[in-house]
């Protein structure tokens, strides 16, 4: 019987030749991440157990990322930062990326890739559930809490569960002008429900896999979490090494799955027969296409965070954007500093995107996690009231984006721009294909 | 490490299905350090607070975990419907339900990485019930929960539930945590 990808990876870092779903194994982890929300609890649990002067495991396999609660009055919220940069100088870490300097990053999930953390191979371990977007690389990653933070700080290892694997096969050989990365997996969402894949491991495959660049696959590994998943996984190609090999010359082993790997379950999606999808508050599983919900009222749209504030995002959202006025507020915010940088650089019929998105009236924030958690009463974007929002995030349960009298609807950044315009639910194959012809 | 486990009794608070951890403890609050005794406090005073009005403490609703301005709560197992503690992977979840004095969960299923973060942090027990007991248990009925019999018993209602045993984390739950497990076994010197 062959292994999947998931099982190969757990496998080797365990030290055995296979490994079968339910096994209970202690893995070597390679990298451990962590930031300003979870790490300083991480810290003191380490010194806690470890002793006042332990040092790390190994020093260059520690990241750590601050950027929830970044631009904001909170006492509260800037100490953790202050903790964590004592601790990095405490143990003279190499990979901390401090607020304030030019190593600033923004959202650890767009940094990691970013800064060639995201190796084929690999085992990476951070404190933030949405950890499983590294998958997209053929890594296993998964998020965890503070406790095993600690205890990988100290030992360099964790128990882990050998997940089922369920296969979820794009068949097509293009994405529709009008479809994005987020439609697919708000429609898988909405299928197997929020609990849908829990325990599991979601391997994204098929000819379809191929068409999506990386920043695509990341989208759907990133929500692998909201079916409850353990990891999302994909196989790493061309594509996979060309963005890999430009970060980081570290080595790394591609592992794939053997044709005979046993599956939980397989799924078959048709990229091309997909439509547009919406999240409806308060649950990513709560699905209806746009179509569906078009002409429901909105007070705001808000592009941003791990999953819908990468440069791709923002480049779908301005081909809809330029040139019009929006009816609503609506908020801009890229994952990290360099996003933020290729919103200057990149343009669109020779306009810079930022320029469109100023021009249009748009609200442009920092890189950070800024509104999609809430976060503290100061935060850029935050819904403070009973709003209703459009969003190119990932949660949308009760208080997700702030207030709990709020409504977050998820869609894609083509919708949420789409519906910018026009101040309600829009499909934005209205917009496209005007922009097609 | 087969250590006795001693029964867990108290006053259950009802919940229902997909409490995701933005519910237990809203992003706002993530801010108080956990390790300084006084201001981990608040934890116990904001769990459970993002969950909306009308559904907390079924199934009547409109009861709050703890009463305004106190840290602790009157109840002490916590009985949901399915997927309990989805959303994020912040430890701050079952930590502030331990600060507030929540002993044991019930749940016909959780989220894997707040019940992971349960078992290792040694902060409360996460039972998995047999069947959804969410419509049958109201919250005040005084519950007891015998680990050794796998059983949940309702004394206000005189009725008893099966629980599934704990399983391959059984361990950890006993030995009190990762750490003290690992110590234990010899994985970390003690
Ligand atoms: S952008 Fe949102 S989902 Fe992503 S890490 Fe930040 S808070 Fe979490």
């Amino acid at each position: 019987m062959g292994m999947t990808l998931t099982e190969k990876i757990l496998a080797k870092h365990s030290g055995r030749d296979r490994v079968k779903p339910g096994d209970n194994v202690w893995v070597d982890v390679d990298v451990l991440m962590t930031h300003d929300v979870c790490g300083p609890p991480a810290i003191s649990i380490f010194h806690r157990e470890f002793g006042d002067d332990a040092k790390v495991w190994d020093k260059d396999k520690l990241v750590i990322i601050p950027d929830h609660y970044i631009f904001t009055k909170d006492k509260y919220a800037n100490r953790n930062v202050d903790v964590l940069r004592a601790f990095a100088a405490e143990q003279d870490l190499p990979h901390f990326y401090d607020v304030g300097t030019d190593r600033y990053k923004g959202v650890c999930h767009v940094a990691l890739p970013e800064e060639g953390f995201t190796r084929p191979g690999e085992v990476l371990f951070g404190t933030d559930s949405h950890t499983c977007t590294a998958g997209a690389f053929g890594q296993f990653a998964t998020g965890i809490g503070n406790t095993d933070a600690a205890f990988i700080m100290g030992t360099g290892k964790l128990w882990v569960k050998v997940p089922e694997t369920m296969r979820f096969v794009f068949e097509g050989t293009s994405l529709p002008p009008y479809l994005m990365a987020k439609d697919i997996i708000l429609k898988i969402i909405g299928d197997i429900g929020v609990d849908g894949a829990t325990y599991r491991t979601m391997e994204f495959a098929g000819p379809g896999i191929k068409v999506l660049t990386m920043e695509d696959r990341m989208t759907l590994t990133n929500m692998a979490i909201e079916a409850g998943g353990k990891n999302g996984v994909v196989e790493p190609d061309e594509i996979t090494e060309k963005y890999v090999k430009a970060r980081t010359d570290k080595p790394y082993e591609k592992f794939y799955s053997d044709p005979d790997a046993k599956y939980f379950s397989e799924h078959f999606y048709n990229l091309e027969e997909l439509v547009p999808m919406v999240a409806k508050p308060h649950s990513p599983d709560n699905k209806a296409t746009a179509e569906e919900l078009e002409g429901v009222r909105l007070d705001r749209a808000y592009i941003g965070s791990c999953t819908g504030g990468k440069l791709s995002d923002f480049r779908a959202a301005a081909e809809i954007i330029r040139g019009n006025k929006l009816k609503i507020d609506t908020y801009i915010v890229p994952a990290t500093t360099e996003i933020a940088r290729g919103l200057e650089t990149e343009t669109l019929l020779g306009t810079p995107l930022i320029d469109i998105f100023r021009e249009a009236g748009c609200k442009i924030g920092n890189a950070s996690c800024a509104a999609c958690l809430g976060g503290p009463s100061d935060t850029f974007g935050r819904l403070n009231q009973e709003e209703v929002c459009i969003s190119s995030t990932n949660r949308n349960y009760p208080g997700r984006m702030g207030s709990k009298a709020a409504q977050v609807y998820l869609a894609s950044p083509y919708t949420v721009a789409a519906s910018a315009v026009t101040g309600v639910i829009t499909d934005p194959r209205v917009f496209i294909q005007e922009t097609v012809i | 490490m087969t250590t006795k486990q001693k029964p867990i009794q108290g006053k259950a608070f009802v919940l229902g299905k997909n409490i995701d951890t933005d519910q237990i403890i809203p992003a706002a609050h993530l801010v108080y350090s956990l390790s300084d005794p006084e201001e981990r406090k608040l934890y116990g005073k904001y769990a459970l607070s993002g969950v909306p009005a009308a559904e907390s403490g079924l199934p009547q609703g409109n009861i709050p975990l703890t009463n305004e301005d106190a840290t602790k709560s009157d109840f002490s197992i916590i009985v949901a419907s399915d997927n309990f503690g989805c959303g994020s992977s912040r430890e701050h979840a079952p930590a502030c339900l331990e600060i507030a004095g929540i002993k044991a969960i019930v749940s016909p299923s959780y989220a894997r990485i707040f019940y992971r973060n349960s078992v290792d942090g040694g902060f409360l027990t996460p039972y998995e019930s047999v069947e959804d007991l969410s419509t049958k248990i109201h919250t005040g009925d005084e519950l007891e929960i015998d680990p050794e019999a796998s059983a949940l018993i309702n004394h206000t209602q005189n009725k008893t539930y099966e629980l599934k045993p704990l399983g391959s984390v059984a361990e950890i739950v006993h030995a009190g945590g990762i750490f003290a497990y690992a110590r234990a076994t010899g994985m970390v010197p003690k």
